[in-house]
């Protein structure tokens, strides 16, 4: 069986056990056993839900620190374009690529600017009218996670493009080779990450085999050092002679930092825009019942506002929002960087399509034979009924329907319910008070039937 | 319905859908969904199953005053029945055609009733039955067998 790795991690100090991120995961994929929240691997999509909901902050995304640097000679820091709105307003974009190089990264490359490149090879796609519409944005990794579980008859719909993070990874160093020298393997391309999402996508990525970035900080872990080394100024006196900008990025890429920045920058047909992993589900189950077709493109985000609002990020989803909306508003509108031949080569050479199929992840089924899964879902069914519905999740799953399935599964007993395990002490109680009652006839003086009969 | 015997793994969900309760549709469609995934049957026949429910409970919702959904799966088929006491269907074959709508104003206005639910329910059964009587009803039996071709 395959392995999984997951970003989402459990501090086991820190959960006290209280089923709230149970209710919250959209795949059903947290137990709590033996008082700690256990991650089914099997279904986890690192959504960050459970890291949104949890109280007591006993979840976490494991990403690398700073010390990866060390791991290469030279390193490539690639901001996602939400990052950016975790600024006060008055902030400019330059100043915030600088203190990159402030702090021990070498170089740096907007994952905005590969977001321009995704929009032009989107845009071309949706032309040709061979495709099925409508298609799905590739760029949330937990979007296509839940697809696999989820909705796996919608895959074929999606872009078939490489992400703007790896994208990214894989022109930042091939420009860093042709600059420096440095051999490829020994360039480090670090993703600044909104979400445990995209630190999974980089380890065990969908859409390619090997991806080329080599590690991913949380937003959250270099906020404080990139905002102790703004307006510093730039690092190096040659690149401050040639007075060159590391701001390559225009509106286009940026605004995807937000929900609409993808259809925005795609600017053919007809484009929807949802975000909150309820929405993505509701929606992926209107469109899997053969509704929106005349709908060409759909940006899909896991997180509420879209990556702006992932679990890594700093600022309300809301202010991030408005704050990245004003720094793109300040920077005017500057020229592509990119010409449109350049685009169209890239297009047409075909090195940022995916190379692997996204497939399905049947996890849910009950049993492989249709047969013995009816057998199976008659005594789900049967048992379901005969649970409380309260759905308290005390009993450690996340509903009662989901306890049944445990039960069928064989992981979990009917008397892990609170209720049912009341009913039978209960039972139990009243058996005891009968043989309490009963009085043996050495004693029967005090029998208090015999008593009142006397 | 097929004749099965008590031995045969059968289970049988049942909706009850009122006049104009739209949501029942998609929430029917996408419960029963969860559930043919969990029994491992293909995407194919889910997509196509899922599509039959929501439109046949959309049929109800729309023109019957009151009615019933019933989705009943063995080995061999999945079957969905939909009853109503509603107006019933005049012209069958017509109703057939695509285009063809009695849908009111009101319902068009919501987006629905353009005439697409039979002919839809049609393309994607392997078996379909309408009977209807005016005034009284409608019962409709759409068959989608488990070993059933791929729809192009």
């Amino acid at each position: 069986m395959m392995q999984y790795f997951h970003s989402v991690k459990l501090n086991v100090k820190k959960c006290i056990g209280c089923t709230i991120c149970i209710k919250h995961c959209p795949t059903e994929a947290i137990r709590v056993h033996d008082g700690k929240a256990a991650i089914m691997d099997e279904r986890c999509i690192d959504c960050g839900e459970c890291i949104k909901s949890c109280p007591h902050h006993a979840k976490y995304a494991h990403s690398d620190t700073l010390k990866k640097l060390s791991e290469y000679k030279y390193n490539i820091a690639l901001p996602d374009p939400s990052f950016f709105g975790q600024f006060k307003e008055g902030e400019n974009i330059e100043d915030i690529l600088q203190a990159f190089l402030h702090i021990g990264f070498d170089e740096v490359f907007e994952v905005s600017l590969a977001a321009e490149i995704v929009a032009y090879i989107v845009s071309q796609k949706l032309r040709s009218s061979k495709i099925k519409k409508p298609i799905f944005s590739t760029s949330c990794p937990a979007v296509l996670r839940l697809m696999q579980i989820k909705f796996p008859g919608l895959l074929e719909q999606t872009t078939q493009v490489l992400s703007p993070m790896e994208i990214a990874a894989r022109i930042a160093k091939d420009e860093a080779v042709k600059k420096t020298g440095i051999a490829y393997d020994e360039i480090g391309a670090i993703f600044i990450s909104p979400c445990p999402a995209k630190v999974t996508e980089a380890r065990q990525p969908i859409t390619t085999k090997h991806s080329a970035v080599n590690g991913v900080i949380g937003a959250h872990l270099i906020y404080r050092d990139i905002i102790k080394n703004l307006h510093k100024g730039p690092v190096d006196q040659e690149a401050q002679a040639q007075q060159r900008s590391l701001h390559k990025a225009t509106k286009k890429g940026m605004s995807w930092g937000y929900l609409t920045g993808e259809p925005q920058s795609i600017e053919v047909g007809t484009t929807l825009a949802v975000s909150g992993v309820q929405n993505v589900m509701s929606l992926l189950e209107e469109i899997e019942r053969g509704e929106l077709q005349d709908v060409d493109f759909i940006e899909m985000k896991v997180c509420d506002a879209g990556c702006v609002g992932g679990p890594l990020n700093i600022q309300n989803s809301f202010v991030g929002r408005v704050h990245l909306r004003g720094l793109i508003a300040r920077a005017g509108g500057q020229p592509s960087y990119y010409s449109e031949e350049e685009l169209r080569d890239m297009y047409g050479k075909g090195h940022f399509e995916s190379t692997e199929p996204i497939l399905p992840r049947p996890i849910m089924t009950l049993d492989e034979d249709v047969a013995m899964a009816l057998v199976k879902m008659e005594r789900l069914d049967q048992i379901t009924k005969e649970l409380p519905g309260l759905d308290c999740g005390a009993c450690g799953c996340p509903s009662c329907r989901a306890l049944a399935e445990d039960i069928i599964r064989g992981t979990a007993f009917e008397t892990d319910c609170v209720i049912k395990l009341r009913d039978r002490i209960k039972i139990l109680a009243q058996e005891i008070l009968y043989l309490a009652r009963i009085v043996p006839p050495s004693m029967a003086a005090d029998h208090p039937e015999k008593k009142e009969g006397a | 319905m097929a004749a099965s015997d008590a031995s045969t793994p059968q289970i049988t969900l049942e909706f009850p859908i009122e006049e104009k309760d739209f949501f029942m549709a998609g929430e029917s469609a996408s419960r029963v969904k969860k559930i043919l995934q969990q029994l491992g049957l293909g995407q194919d026949i889910i997509r196509r199953v899922a599509i039959i429910i929501y439109e046949a409970a959309m049929n109800v919702a729309i023109h019957g005053s009151h009615g019933q959904l019933e989705v009943h799966v063995d080995p061999v088929a999945i079957y969905v029945k939909t009853a109503d006491e509603g107006a019933g269907i005049p012209d069958i074959e017509l109703a057939m055609s695509e285009g063809f709508s009695t849908a009111s104003d009101e319902i068009r206005e919501m987006g629905f009733g353009a005439g697409m639910g039979l002919p839809n329910i049609k393309k994607n059964s392997d078996d379909l039955s309408v009977e209807s009587k005016i005034n009284e009803g409608t019962l409709l039996r759409a068959t989608v067998y488990l070993n059933s071709v791929p729809s192009p």
